[in-house]
């Protein structure tokens, strides 16, 4: 009895016990189980996939695709992406060799982070950012290091703030613009002072460029389009959020030959290939899905005028984020931490939003609302919202 | 405001017609005043003609409509081409909407009636009398799946988590 109890408790690899679950899941739990709850808290488009995309896939599997592909993918697809990414981004990447496609950006964090980091190295992690980074890093053995942002540079990564949080044992950094959850973009100028800093100190640059198309205010600067930064830096990208295809799970990871090839070998033992299915739709998504995501772009960059417009007028101050589809604002107003604010807000109000510090450090303080939201459940949120953050700050006032 | 957001405007309000001046100027990004002279000009300019809602009449008993599509063809005449016969058209009651085709027929009129028999007369007794009308061919519509770029049918439906990374 006691071996098998013993057993038992040991049987979870160190590596895993040491990672937290992430700290969406609690939220979700909660939020889930609330009838008529508007959710700013959904962190995918809010539209279904564009018709020709799932008409494509439906096709291929009429004609009997159903085999495993390349473990690179589809050889059309990857010429398809290569020319995307040369159209679209003014990078170039060779089809045969420098691309692969991916179970989602997701998987192609992990490639890039277990292709290249070994045990004992340290990883900079613009944060508050996306939730899989740090945890990705440190199954790999290494050491997540948090770069934070603010809103004083409109959560914008800085060249000083770099420089501070780099050591010895730095190794690479995860950059993420437009980003989850701060919606924060960063210039080709911008992107150059932080480059300046990467070269001097011989950083590897994983670039989570998930959300470029969602960019509103200028066109997105792809990170290994800024001179000399190419060759050191390993490109992820994918089908989720520009073409709405979450559930498709398509990434892709673009690099120099070396890092793919080792990133490749990682991928086909793990595995194999992407669905070959979700490949087809790709395809189709970047041989005809511009319109549609011109249109979906269009559509998030009123709704995010609206609820950033609306967010300052309530007391919740908002920098304007120029891309993504999440508006991060500071609730100091109500004078309550983040996990209070977003708990009351769903209990009192049925209204779903994430709290900042998820996010990890830099993340207390704000929330993260998605606007990928129809207009009128937008429109009821921000009543909502008011009106709650009206009654808080009325106590806070009086006591 | 610039001619980019003009058509952003343009574009918002041909989704939703009734939407609130304030909410339109926020999601513009600008201020309410403009969105209002904005609006008033392009009245005024007649780019904006009117603000109809689109309606489901099938789901209001009593009052389904029928509507026929009904394939012209004319004889143009000199100097003015299919504009003079087009003009007589038009401006029958009954019809909704009047489009100048290419290929086999030239002009494609859209009718609507409370009845089927209110359609086929203004067919034989209205516009196939018309001196410049060779020939007309009606089709009934039998039932409207998608129209103005709406789909008639079940709301689709949210199918994601609530809160998701
Ligand atoms: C910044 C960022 N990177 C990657 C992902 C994961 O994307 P995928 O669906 O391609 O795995 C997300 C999803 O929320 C994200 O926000």
């Amino acid at each position: 009895m006691s071996m098998t109890a013993k057993k038992t408790n040991n049987r979870l690899s160190k590596a895993v016990t040491s990672i937290e679950p992430s700290g969406i899941r609690k939220f979700f739990e909660l939020a889930s189980t609330m009838e008529d709850c508007i959710s700013l808290g959904v962190g995918e488009p809010d539209f279904v996939t564009p018709w020709n995309v799932r008409e494509a896939c439906m096709t291929s599997l009429e004609q009997g695709y159903t085999a495993y592909t390349a473990n690179a993918g589809l050889l059309e697809l990857r010429m398809a992406i290569s020319d995307y990414m040369e159209d679209a981004f003014d990078v170039t990447y060779c089809p045969e060799e420098e691309i692969i496609v991916t179970v989602g950006a997701s998987e192609a964090i992990d490639l890039a982070v277990r292709a290249t980091v070994d045990p004992g190295d340290e990883v900079l992690v613009v944060t508050p950012s996306f939730v899989s980074y740090s945890p990705l890093i440190t199954l790999a053995g290494a050491t997540p290091v948090p770069v934070l942002t603010d809103s004083s540079t409109n959560f914008k990564l800085t060249a000083e703030r770099l420089e501070e949080a780099i050591t010895d044992r730095s190794r690479a950094i995860i950059l993420s613009f437009p980003n989850n959850p701060t919606g924060a973009v960063m210039t080709k100028a911008e992107l150059e002072a932080v480059a300046h800093v990467i070269q001097k100190h011989d950083l590897l640059v994983f670039s989570d460029e998930i959300y470029a198309e969602l960019s509103y205010d200028e066109p997105h600067t792809a990170f290994s389009s800024i001179n000399d930064m190419k060759d050191r830096t390993i490109l992820i990208n994918g089908f989720s959020k520009a073409f709405a295809m979450t559930g498709w799970r398509l990434g892709f990871v673009c690099a120099p030959k070396d890092i793919t090839e080792a990133m490749l070998k990682i991928h086909q033992y793990s595995l194999m290939c992407a669905p070959t299915q979700a490949q087809h739709g790709a395809l189709e998504a970047l041989r005809s899905g511009g319109d549609e995501v011109k249109k979906m772009v269009e559509s998030y960059y009123s709704r995010r005028n609206y609820i950033v417009n609306s967010l300052n007028e309530i007391g919740l101050s908002c920098h304007m984020p120029g891309g993504s589809f999440y508006a991060f604002p500071s609730i100091e107003a109500t004078g309550m931490d983040d996990q209070t604010f977003a708990e009351k807000l769903l209990l009192e109000e049925k209204v779903a939003v994430v709290p900042g510090s998820v996010f990890g450090e830099g993340g207390e303080g704000h929330v993260r609302c998605s606007y990928a939201t129809g207009m009128k459940q937008l429109q009821t949120a921000v009543e909502r919202i008011e009106r709650f953050v009206k009654r808080h700050t009325k106590t806070n006032l009086s006591s | 405001m610039s001619k980019e957001q003009e058509t952003r405007l343009l574009r918002i309000l041909e989704q939703n017609g009734r939407i609130d001046t304030e909410v339109l100027a926020k999601m513009l990004d600008e201020d309410v005043e403009t969105v209002i002279q904005t609006i008033n000009r392009l009245e005024d300019e007649h780019v904006i003609l009117s603000y109809a809602a689109v309606i489901n009449w099938n789901k209001v008993e009593q009052e389904s409509q029928v509507a026929a599509m009904i394939d012209v063809k004319v004889t143009p005449q000199r100097g003015v081409g299919f504009d003079e016969v087009a003009n007589r058209i038009q401006r029958f009651p009954e019809v909704s909407a009047l489009y100048l085709m290419s290929g086999t027929y030239d002009l494609s009129v859209m009718v609507e009636g409370q009845t089927m028999e209110g359609v086929a007369r203004f067919v034989s007794d209205k516009l196939s009398t018309l001196d410049a009308v060779l020939s007309t061919t009606t089709h009934f519509r039998l039932k409207k799946y998608k129209h103005d770029g709406i789909v008639f049918g079940e709301d689709e439906k949210d199918r994601r988590m609530v809160v998701s990374p």
